[in-house]
């Protein structure tokens, strides 16, 4: 399968202004995202899964082009993002989608339902009739579990699950390549997550999306994703197939993320051996040197502090950023 | 079973298939509006200052600049206000009819507040709002603009302008159009700065939407609540600047008037019992500033943020 977004070695930092200190001192660089490869094939699902602050986000947005990278390269279809020229941003920005976090945030509260799906196709087909536009929202509608006479209603009338279903229908209308779900279920109660994930699987089988689904519970990105890459501080930790990575997974910081998922089996529970992450994430103005995870890590070693560790390849597919890393089960729930 | 043409959209209509009509937030703000009884009646008023001021002139028995000689000077005491005169509200110290006088000054005073908000939410809105939404230096340089513009004694520039260039309504309007603005423009630049980070205007700019269009659609009707509020107590200011300059003399040009000159002239006759000359313009004029007050309330507790 041909591979639609090569994300290579990318950098994303801000510049943070101190508080209360001199126009004149230099700004702080806090790195979100420092030096993340990965590629995504057509039609395939990665999942990004990581604790807050781990830059899930500003990937996300760097890679819709909302957020400026500051090294590195976002290829998309054999075309940097950086270098491009107004009309293959506009394909761009046409080609690929986001859905968001907060369902009502997303939406207009001044705009009613049909005005906010329709958004991105007047926008980037300005010719096409006000009878056709209508007729396009309401089959979106319809497929994303909507009743299509609502067209009239505003945000504020709908609940968190229809909101976000509104926010998929309106980041599918164009019919776009690639979708980028930044916690698309984070906010909604577990029985709607669930509809909501079933959604955005049949849609992506039945139009062929790529998709990058972020999410910060490893239950849910686990029954979505193809692959799922996981995040800390800004760099990749593990980067496997979604079976083997909850199966097997290398790396401490994976471990410790699997087990921190509950089983619902008090046995099982109690029985399982679950690696417990001391402390706070460390500040990102000042980060570890060399593994950014060996503050936390508990098989940190004396050389962890020294390089960078290297990206090891362990066959499958499977990735991982750690010297010293082993299988170890850690019992993930059975069902799905 | 026969169905006429007429009896299918009946059946949808009945099984819910017909489209729903949504309540947008200006209704629901609409909805609490008409529920606060101060703000209705001001509202109310309002439209009876904007008729008197519009119409009333076509009740008045004489012109507004027609001046009866033996109702001049120490004669203005024999103008009282009376119906069969047709001096309702009686004369002016110069002899001419309050009424017709009033009326006009109404209209003037009305005009000066209106034209000043509608500037103040024009420029000011798209200002601050551009100013806010492009931010970094553009908005640091526009805003200093406005700070500048603000350290400008500006009853003192407005006064050497009408010195200057005459006394004349279009100065007094180019005046207040100057100032009025200022204020809006940094109430919409910080509205602008708490929107501009809502996730629906990132997700217009992820799908491309050009940034004069997403200030036109998304930010500026967003700002709207706070920026109407703001506009209708402006328009009391705008009146009370304006009668500011006309108690002054610097107002607009004999034989017009406006309700602040019509109250200084009357204010110069209280002293010789013709105190009808003061209580009519100023009934007017508090009236008006009462009702705007009581609508902009209204408005306010209407358009909260906080119910969103």
């Amino acid at each position: 399968m041909p591979t639609i977004l090569s994300v290579q070695d990318l950098h994303v930092d801000f510049d943070i202004r101190r508080q209360g200190a001199w126009p004149w001192t230099p700004w702080q660089r806090l790195q979100a995202v420092g030096g993340l490869s990965f590629d995504l094939q057509k039609g395939e699902t990665l999942g990004i899964v990581g604790e807050s602050g781990s830059g899930k986000s500003t990937l996300a947005r760097a890679i819709v082009g909302t957020v400026p990278t500051s090294k590195g390269k976002i290829v998309w279809k054999g075309d940097d993002l950086a270098a491009m020229n107004a009309t293959a941003r506009r394909k761009h920005r046409r080609d690929v989608q986001m859905i968001f976090q907060d369902p009502l945030a997303a939406l207009n509260p001044r705009m009613n339902v049909g005005e906010i799906i329709a958004e991105p196709l007047t926008t980037h087909e300005p010719g096409t009739s006000r009878a056709e536009v209508k007729r396009r929202v309401g089959e979106l509608m319809e497929r994303v579990g909507l009743l299509s006479n609502l067209v009239n209603r505003y945000p504020h009338e709908f609940s968190g699950g229809q909101c976000q279903r509104i926010g998929i229908a309106r980041a599918l209308i164009l019919k776009p390549e690639l979708v980028v779900c930044d916690e698309p279920v984070s906010a909604l109660d577990v029985s709607v997550q669930a509809q909501v994930v079933n959604l955005l699987r049949e849609l992506q089988r039945d139009m062929g999306l790529s998709m990058i689904f972020i999410a910060h519970d490893l239950s849910v990105v686990k029954h979505i994703s193809d692959r799922i890459l996981v995040m800390y501080m800004g760099r990749v930790m593990e980067l496997a197939t979604s079976r083997e990575l909850t199966r097997e997974p290398r790396h401490p910081y994976t471990q410790a993320l699997i087990s921190s998922v509950p089983i619902p089996d008090p046995v099982a529970e109690k029985a399982r051996h679950r690696p417990i992450l001391e402390g706070e994430l460390p500040s990102p103005l000042n980060p570890p040197s060399g593994c950014v995870f060996r503050t936390r890590c508990p098989k940190v070693q004396p050389s962890c502090a020294g390089e960078l560790p290297v990206m090891q390849d362990v066959g499958n597919g499977h990735h991982v950023a750690c010297p010293y890393q082993e299988v170890q089960q850690v019992l993930v729930t059975q069902q799905a | 079973m026969i169905t006429k043409p007429g009896d299918v959209e009946l059946i949808a209509n009945a099984a819910g298939l017909a489209e729903v009509k949504g309540r947008s937030l200006w209704q629901d703000a609409r909805r609490r509006f008409m529920r606060n009884k101060a703000a209705v009646a001001g509202m109310i008023v309002l439209v009876f200052i904007g008729l008197f001021a519009v119409f009333g002139g076509f009740l008045a028995q004489y012109p507004n600049d027609y001046v009866d000689f033996t109702l001049t000077g120490a004669g203005a005491s024999n103008g009282v206000p009376s119906i069969e005169t047709g001096h309702y509200f009686g004369v002016d110290p110069d002899g001419r009819d309050l009424y017709a006088r009033t009326v006009q000054g109404t209209g003037i005073s009305l005009m000066v507040g209106i034209v000043g908000a509608m500037v103040a939410v024009v420029v000011g809105t798209l200002y601050g709002a551009t100013a806010g939404y492009v931010g970094g230096r553009t908005d640091g340089v526009m805003m200093r603009i406005v700070d500048i513009l603000m350290s400008i004694p500006f009853m003192f520039v407005l006064i050497l302008m009408l010195v200057i260039f005459g006394r004349s309504i279009l100065m007094l309007f180019i005046g207040i159009g100057l100032i009025s603005w200022l204020d809006m423009a940094r109430i919409a630049r910080g509205q602008t700065l708490t929107i501009k980070n809502k996730e629906f205007v990132e997700a217009a700019v992820a799908t491309g939407v050009r940034p004069m269009t997403i200030i036109l659609r998304h930010i500026v009707p967003n700002l709207l609540g706070i920026v109407i509020v703001y506009a209708t107590l402006l328009v009391p200011n705008m009146i009370i600047f304006e009668s500011f300059i006309s108690f002054l003399g610097l107002g607009v040009q004999e034989p017009m008037t406006s309700l602040g000159a019509l109250i200084n002239s009357g204010a110069g006759q209280m002293n010789y019992g013709r105190l009808w000359m003061l209580a009519y313009p100023l009934f007017f004029f508090l009236i008006t500033l009462f009702a705007f007050f009581f609508v902009g309330d209204g408005l306010r507790d209407a358009l909260d943020p906080k119910d969103r």
